[in-house]
């Protein structure tokens, strides 16, 4: 067997859907069903989840670390807050898109700004770039509506047709819709001969450019794509919160979001929804414990995971599972959280 | 005209303030190559201490000072003997998440013991107010501000250069294995510029609650200050950063002046483009490690 078609074997064999991928998405699906009275929250985690995976895309396949992603989310929350006020665009699925390519443009003009330079320059020029939005989002007070924020925001129905309930139930259906089709699509793309070289820049950026692969342009890409699909998870949460304000852009955002990946663990697109999920509980937690200083719990919990090692912890968390897998299903089918550090 | 004296003299002492939060920061990013956003937290330690000082206990401001200082470093002592060791050899994303946490638990903590509104420093009588120097108006607690960062920036230039320490300390920097290869201890040097650096953080803490209000926030408030001292001036000596620091003093105070409602947009403009123009920091060596 050639080199080759031994990469595409390995490759097609990893994409291949699991089983427990399938059983992951139905009980999500079934928690839209089984708790009717926790749709807002629930639809805050899925939000949040794929604006994770949006980070996820550069942090855990291409390896950008990015202290500003806030950014994005930002401005797709803008614009699609905008969109919905002035009525430019109505329907929500079309201003959704819309928002998202907004976001993407941006995506795709700061990403030669941040392919320049080592980690160092890229954390300082992505934080920067989230605090000038930020500035400028409070400059413009009269299209942003300052720090008051967007307000007033009426949505319209789902393709004309489905309109927003006041419980949140068609929200919480909408945004696992489009969580679900982002993932697919992001699965797509991580799984292709693209997201296989993404990998390569991440692991060796001089020798993926060795043996042919164009470095820039393939983070340029994955840095748009990301920003889309963050413009996206702003959107959502425009739309189903109805109000967007200047804290969109937050330096915590961004920092709280690389808790979540943390949590999950990246690179492999689940870890930012099983994050998301986690750290909403451990914030729920934190706030009934000390409602004013939960934030310290959450940086202790930054500070011990990072102290004990993320790869270390994964493995331990994993541990029972495995042991319950190994027995049913024998020692091939174990999960493993493929990471090496970003 | 002499209101561009004048804010050309508050922005050289805003920024002479930002290079003794920053210097620090200068040594654990730039030397030590350690991504360190709670640097911020060291100083709002030192401001603490010296406010605690000053306002319940009702020392001079001028003895507080000192003890800004030192507490501020021990802080950074034994958290870098504790902690931030174990960190020197992880990736970038680690040291960035560990810090972020240490800053998230700095805020929430300063919080619980002080409380969340800004706190200020009773200053002593012959600080306050201003005088005139050819119809410039000169703001005394920023001339002292001047006179003190001016000092320690020329005794940290003289210590770098010409002290035993200050070889060690660069040898370190340039080559740690070469350098305990020759028998200097690079682990303790690290440690002690460390805790130097926090203490000149405290010591800018203490010195800045007038200039730029201290309160919980001020860690996250001020880090992306301090991390544009340091990627624009570089690493390669203090002189770097110094200059950086002049350069965003002036400018921010000069862009809050003139285009009050551009805000911070000044600064952030300017960082952004220097780094696409620099992207190793306008004083910076080209092979960043």
């Amino acid at each position: 067997m050639s080199a080759s078609s031994d990469v595409g074997f390995h490759a097609q064999r990893q994409a291949r859907w699991h089983y427990g991928e399938a059983a992951f998405w139905l009980i999500v699906l079934a928690c839209g069903f089984a708790f009717p009275t926790r749709y807002l929250i629930m639809t805050d985690i899925l939000r949040l989840a794929l604006f994770a995976m949006s980070l996820d895309l550069v942090l855990g396949y291409a390896g950008i670390v990015s202290l500003g992603h806030a950014a994005f989310f930002g401005v797709g929350a803008y614009a699609a807050g905008l969109l919905a006020l002035d009525g430019i665009v109505n329907e929500p699925v079309l201003a959704l898109v819309v928002a998202g390519l907004v976001a993407m443009v941006l995506g795709f003009a700061t990403s030669f700004l941040v392919i320049r330079g080592a980690d160092l320059t890229r954390l300082m020029v992505t934080l920067g770039i989230a605090l000038l939005l930020e500035a400028l989002a409070e400059r413009f007070s009269n299209l942003t509506g300052g720090t008051d924020g967007l307000q007033g925001i009426e949505m319209q129905p789902i393709f004309g047709e489905i309109p927003f309930d006041m419980f949140g139930k068609t929200g919480f259906f909408y945004s696992l819709a489009v969580l679900f089709l982002l993932f697919l699509f992001a699965r797509r793309v991580v799984h292709s001969p693209f997201g296989l070289s993404l990998r390569a820049i991440k692991n060796n950026p001089l020798r993926a450019a060795a043996i042919g692969i164009p470095v820039n342009r393939r983070l340029i890409a994955i840095y748009t794509l990301a920003a889309f699909y963050a413009g996206i998870a702003g959107a959502l949460f425009t739309q189903t919160t109805a109000i967007a304000s200047l804290d969109v852009f937050a330096f915590e955002r961004s920092a709280d979001l690389m808790l979540v990946l943390v949590i999950g663990g990246t690179g492999y697109l689940y870890g930012g929804l099983v994050g998301a999920v986690l750290f909403r509980m451990l914030q729920e937690l934190f706030s009934t414990i000390t409602p004013q200083y939960w934030q310290f719990w959450i940086g202790l919990v930054l500070v011990v995971i990072v102290l004990i090692g993320r790869q270390r912890l994964h493995r331990w968390v994993l541990y029972l599972p495995n042991l319950v897998i190994k027995q049913i299903a024998g020692r091939k089918a174990v999960v493993a959280v493929p990471e090496s550090d970003a | 005209m002499t209101s561009i004296l004048t804010n050309l003299f508050d922005g050289v002492a805003y920024g002479m303030l930002l290079f003794v939060l920053a210097c620090g920061l200068a040594v654990t990013l730039g030397l030590m190559n350690f991504v360190n956003l709670a640097h911020g937290a060291f100083a709002m330690a030192g401001g603490y201490v010296c406010m605690v000082l000053v306002n319940r206990m009702g020392w001079p401001f001028f003895a507080a000072l000192p003890l800004a200082f030192v507490s501020a470093a021990a802080i950074g002592i034994v958290l870098e003997r504790t902690l931030y060791r174990h960190l020197y050899a992880r990736s970038h994303l680690d040291q960035v998440l560990f810090t972020i946490g240490l800053t998230f638990m700095s805020v929430a903590a300063v919080d619980y013991i002080q409380g969340s509104s800004r706190v200020f420093i009773n200053l002593p009588a012959a600080l306050q107010g201003q005088f005139d120097v050819l119809g410039v108006g000169i703001g005394r607690y920023r001339l002292m501000i001047i006179v003190i960062c001016g000092l320690l920036t020329i005794g940290l230039q003289m210590v770098l250069a010409k002290t035993r320490f200050g070889s060690r300390l660069r040898a370190a920097v340039d080559d740690p294995r070469a350098a305990s290869g020759l028998g200097i201890n690079v682990p303790q040097v690290f440690a002690f510029t460390f805790a130097f650096g926090c203490g000149l953080a405290g010591l800018g803490g203490a010195l800045s609650a007038e200039i730029l209000g201290l309160d919980p926030y001020f860690p996250l408030k001020f880090m992306i200050y301090f991390l544009i001292v340091v990627t624009v001036g570089g690493s390669s000596s203090i002189t770097g950063p110094f200059l950086a620091s002049l350069l965003l003093g002036i400018g921010d105070v000069a862009g809050k002046y003139y285009v009050p409602k551009m805000g911070p947009f000044v600064i952030y403009t300017m960082m952004i483009v220097i780094l696409i123009w620099r992207p190793n920091g306008l004083f910076g060596r080209t092979a960043a490690r």
